[in-house]
């Protein structure tokens, strides 16, 4: 679905990215994680052509994202959807005309239906029936995501790139986001590029993780195999004591 | 999913067999509205089941079609066949979470509705004053502390802002009031011309310049200027939560940001009139001569015996005044913002006008003022 190859993105003499290479594969939810700075939103930006890298290619869906015409970019768009970290919403817009404005720019389709799928997927992401008329400065954090969410999914897209959707959520909302995501992706046969840093989530929902370090993807696999790479701050990362008590919550259900 | 052997356009072709119907094609979207829009009963009423096994595409608009289907006949029951599990999970997600079918009617406003939001905006606009006239007096009691205690100015503040407000608006000050004093002198001399008494337009561009237009249109620009760019900075700091963070720390935003504000704007407001009645003086002399060949000599003997000095000082004395109008309602709508980024742009444009508009208002009131004085 995904390929980047010798992705080189600097900002001045700051280099971020330097021959960074990454696929996804179809069907598939990857995670991606690094520490703070090493450019995981800025990779998600590269990747769906908000940013424009230094060097290298990124493909999506087969077509070159970089240098691109102004109406293959738009037909790319379609079938992309993306959740920035707070939701990104339009502030001056009500929730349901936040998940309407997708359909409203790229489909031509009647009024009447675009209401119903649109109140089909602010339900479909569990926001209650009186939040649809809300303004986002009057949700909580949480329902912000989900809002942005049901806007990233609005024109059921092949793909959706959430950028930390659990963070700032409580344990039990993280969780249920968590389970949101998991649930939508079997439903919609999404594949799902997700920047997090929440080792549950990981643990509980990715199907390959991909460790962002010293400026290039530096393992992907599954969570399993994470755990056996030998390098510090994969190691750190995934044996730390937080990463031990993620384990631990994964081993104790699966025992269950 | 992404099978795309059978169709690549967006259709779907329906086939009815007696009481079944095969539908085949790529059941999404554009497709689901060019059903709906064709004809309300797409499948007819009598169908008892829908094989779409061969459908090679489904979306989320093409599950809730089937869904939906399914739900107006009422009469018997309707059965989907031939879905792949994915298919299946998706419309049962679907009709999990369709919309109950209730539509609300919209609410008719009655009469006593529109009173009572009237009587609301009522209520609402003499809040407004009462917070706006108890921010000028919490203004007025941290500039009183300040001058007991002159250390707790913030200096560097108060001379970043007049440069800010002040210096920075000269240019664009003095350009105004210079192609006023024009104004006045093209559009006065034809007038006066008519009388023979081309020599009084010094005094209509002195009196109007110095009394009224001067300070009022310097104040009106600064209004735009300063006033919004106020609002907009303490907006966006109350947005990201600028302010609390300062209250809980212990300072005081009025202190802070709101005396080096007013404070610099009642400081550099009379400067800037001041400038603005020199450069429109300037801009008058300067047609006079060349419209109606009144020498600088003689304009500037008649302006010197024939104006009284009190005009100027009406001016003058208006400045502050509108200083601290333009100053307040900036300051106060910028706290007034509320979490988007919507409502800092609703306050700024508010700040403008209802500045402005006071300005005016004071304006008169001055008016009214001294002609009683007899100034």
């Amino acid at each position: 679905m995904v390929r980047v190859r010798g992705l080189v993105t600097r900002f001045g003499t700051h280099t971020v990215h330097e021959g960074l290479d990454l696929d996804v594969k179809r069907g598939e939810i990857i995670g991606v994680v690094g520490g703070s700075g090493t450019g995981k939103s800025v990779l998600l930006r590269a990747i769906v052509g908000l940013l424009r890298p230094d060097e290298g290619q990124i493909e999506v869906f087969g077509q070159n994202v970089i240098d691109t015409s102004q109406e293959d970019y738009r037909r790319l768009r379609r079938r992309w959807g993306v959740m920035f970290q707070d939701g990104a919403l339009f502030s001056s817009l009500t929730v349901r005309q936040n998940v309407e404005a997708p359909m409203r720019e790229q489909l031509d389709i009647s009024d009447t239906l675009r209401e119903t799928l649109a109140a089909i997927k602010v339900r479909m992401v569990g926001l209650p029936e009186n939040a649809m008329d809300n303004y986002p400065s009057e949700l909580s954090g949480g329902m912000r995501k989900r809002a942005g969410f049901a806007r990233a999914i609005a024109l059921d897209p092949e793909i959706v790139f959430l950028d930390e959707p659990t963070a700032g959520l409580d344990p039990i909302g993280a969780a249920a986001f968590d389970n949101l995501i998991k649930q939508l992706q079997a439903a919609l046969g999404l594949t799902v590029f997700l920047v997090t840093h929440d080792l549950d989530s990981l643990h509980a929902i990715c199907d390959r993780v991909a460790v962002l370090a010293e400026r290039k993807v530096l393992a992907v696999g599954t969570m399993d195999e994470m755990l056996d790479v030998d390098h510090p701050w994969v190691r750190e990362y995934f044996h730390g004591p937080r990463a031990r008590a993620a384990t631990a919550t994964v081993q104790s259900q699966g025992t269950h | 999913m992404n099978d795309v052997s059978s169709a690549t356009r967006d259709d779907v072709d329906i086939d009815v067999d007696g009481k079944r119907v095969a539908l085949s094609g790529r059941l999404v979207i554009a497709a689901v509205d060019r059903l709906m829009s064709d004809r309300a009963d797409v499948i007819p009423g009598d169908v008892t089941s829908i094989d779409i096994g061969g459908l090679s595409q489904i979306d989320t608009a093409g599950a809730w079609f089937l869904v939906d289907q399914q739900n107006r006949s009422s009469g018997q029951a309707l059965t989907i066949e031939g879905a792949s599990p994915a298919q299946d999970q998706l419309i049962e997600t679907v009709r999990q979470n369709l919309a109950p079918s209730e539509d609300a009617d919209p609410v008719r406003k009655t009469i006593s509705d529109n009173l009572e939001s009237f009587g609301q905006r009522v209520v609402d606009a003499w809040r407004n004053a009462v917070a706006l006239i108890s921010f000028l007096g919490q203004i007025m009691a941290t500039m009183g502390g300040i001058v007991i205690r002159p250390r707790r100015l913030r200096l560097t503040s108060l001379v970043h802002h007049c440069q800010e407000t002040g210096l920075n608006a000269v240019p664009i000050v003095a350009l105004m009031a210079f192609l006023i004093g024009v104004v006045l002198a093209f559009q006065g001399s034809a007038q006066l011309r008519q009388f023979g008494a081309e020599v009084f337009v010094v005094d209509l561009i002195a009196i109007s310049i110095l009394r009224e237009l001067g300070i009022l249109l310097t104040a009106i620009i600064v209004a735009g200027r300063s006033g919004s760019a106020f609002t907009a900075a303490i907006g966006s700091m109350k947005m990201r939560e600028e302010i609390d963070a300062m209250r809980t720390l212990g300072l005081d935003p009025v202190t802070i940001l709101v005396v080096p504000r007013v404070l610099a704007l009642m400081l550099m407001l009379p400067a800037l009139g001041f400038i603005a009645d020199i450069a429109g003086l300037f801009g008058g002399a300067m047609m006079s001569w060349i419209e109606l060949g009144v020498s600088p000599a003689v304009f500037q003997s008649r302006l010197v015996s024939n104006t009284d000095v009190w005009h100027f000082g009406v001016g003058m004395i208006k400045a502050p005044f509108f200083a601290l109008i333009i100053g307040v309602i900036g300051c106060y709508q910028g706290m007034l913002v509320g979490g988007n980024a919507e409502s800092l742009g609703r306050q700024t444009s508010a700040s403008v006008v209802l500045s402005i508009f006071m300005v005016i208002v004071m304006d008169a009131l001055f008016s009214i003022f001294f002609a009683i004085v007899g100034v």
